[in-house]
């Protein structure tokens, strides 16, 4: 019982303690991203990146939604603090059915993304089918 | 036979532009830092317009950090006029880090006023994407041209249906792959040019005409 609190408090001292050598990586499922508006979207992603976390996206962000993640980005660099993020996705596809002719309207499909703070992550290669990333310890 | 409709598709297209007196097409000269934006708007502007240069140059990242407007300049390639307004915007990017201008040798102080001020040229880049009839969207073709900016400005003009001329610039390089990006954004034409040497800039204009006259 007496180890079993002290391993407790050993975790819990490493997971508070000042040196933090992990890095934390957050998976969202695209039925959650489903369920935000593009704001709660790009408000989130900055605010986990500037915590120093890593984001992977299921379902990645609509073209409107970076251009604006972009410049929202640049409204919170601050040198010093901030240097802005890494953000590697896939082209988002077009597809049209019956209904969505009919309308007018194209259905634009996002794909997986990840992105990070600028400082910490680095894209080593990116091609259609595969992003190579690699990721730091904040310093 | 088929050159002859194209050439007659043309100039039925100018003539009616001229009745109905429709305006300048504003063309936005995109891009990531580097690319080539103002040396291109720099050359467009000396060949069609007579004036020298509108915008400082430099292997400085983000030298453009303000959008710079030249209007009515006419150009005249394959039978075909077309009127542009040229904006040459500040190179758009994710990130902005003031040690990469210490880099280049500003102290402290100037390479963080930089950083500030390159943030604010690409919010306005970005605004002016709702004031633009169509982009150049300019690439080195020494790099890799899957960047994220690249992907970003792509699917936004797709999305936005607006037309778009994908330059494929500093082919004057020993590394220069414009197959590279065909390769990568094939659904887009890709005129192969260097804005520097002026190699193959007539193709370009042929392409602008062609694209937005």
């Amino acid at each position: 019982m007496t180890e079993k609190v002290t391993k407790t408090e050993e975790r819990t001292k490493r997971a508070n303690g000042a040196v933090e050598t992990g890095i934390r990586i957050d998976m969202l499922s695209k039925d959650h991203l489903s369920t935000m508006t593009s704001m709660e979207k790009i408000r989130l992603i900055l605010d986990k990146v500037r915590e120093g976390n890593i984001l992977i996206l299921e379902a990645g962000l609509t073209p409107d939604e970076e251009m604006k993640l972009m410049e929202l980005t640049m409204t919170e660099i601050a040198p010093g603090d901030f240097a802005g993020i890494e953000i590697e996705s896939y082209p988002s596809r077009r597809r049209s059915n019956i209904i969505s002719k009919l309308l007018g309207r194209v259905v634009i499909e996002t794909r997986l993304t990840v992105i990070g703070p600028a400082n910490q992550i680095k894209t080593i290669n990116k091609d259609h089918d595969v992003i190579s990333a690699l990721v730091s310890v904040r310093s | 036979m088929g050159r002859m409709i194209k050439i007659i598709k043309r100039s039925f297209s100018s003539w009616i532009r001229k009745i109905f007196k429709k305006k300048a097409v504003r063309i936005g000269i995109y891009g990531p830092p580097n690319a080539g934006k103002t040396t291109l708007a720099n050359r467009i502007v000396r060949d069609w317009s007579g004036d020298d240069v509108i915008g400082i140059v430099s292997e400085i990242p983000h030298e453009t950090r303000r959008v710079i407007r030249k209007e009515n300049v006419r150009i005249n390639a394959n039978g075909v006029a077309v009127t542009l307004d040229i904006v040459d915007t500040p190179g758009l990017a994710t990130k902005i880090d003031f040690h990469d201008f210490m880099a280049f040798g500003m102290d402290e102080e100037e390479a963080k006023r930089r950083a500030k001020e390159g943030t604010e040229g690409v919010i306005e880049a970005i605004k002016w994407l709702d004031d633009i009839d169509g982009v150049l969207l300019i690439m080195d073709a020494a790099e890799d041209p899957f960047t994220q900016v690249n992907v970003i400005v792509v699917g936004n003009m797709e999305a936005r249906e607006l037309p778009l001329l994908i330059v494929a610039n500093k082919i004057d390089l020993p590394d220069a792959s414009p197959a590279r990006i065909k390769s990568a954004f094939p659904q887009h034409p890709v005129v192969p040019i260097s804005a520097l040497d002026g190699i193959n800039v007539d193709k370009l204009y042929e392409s602008i005409a062609d694209r937005f006259g």
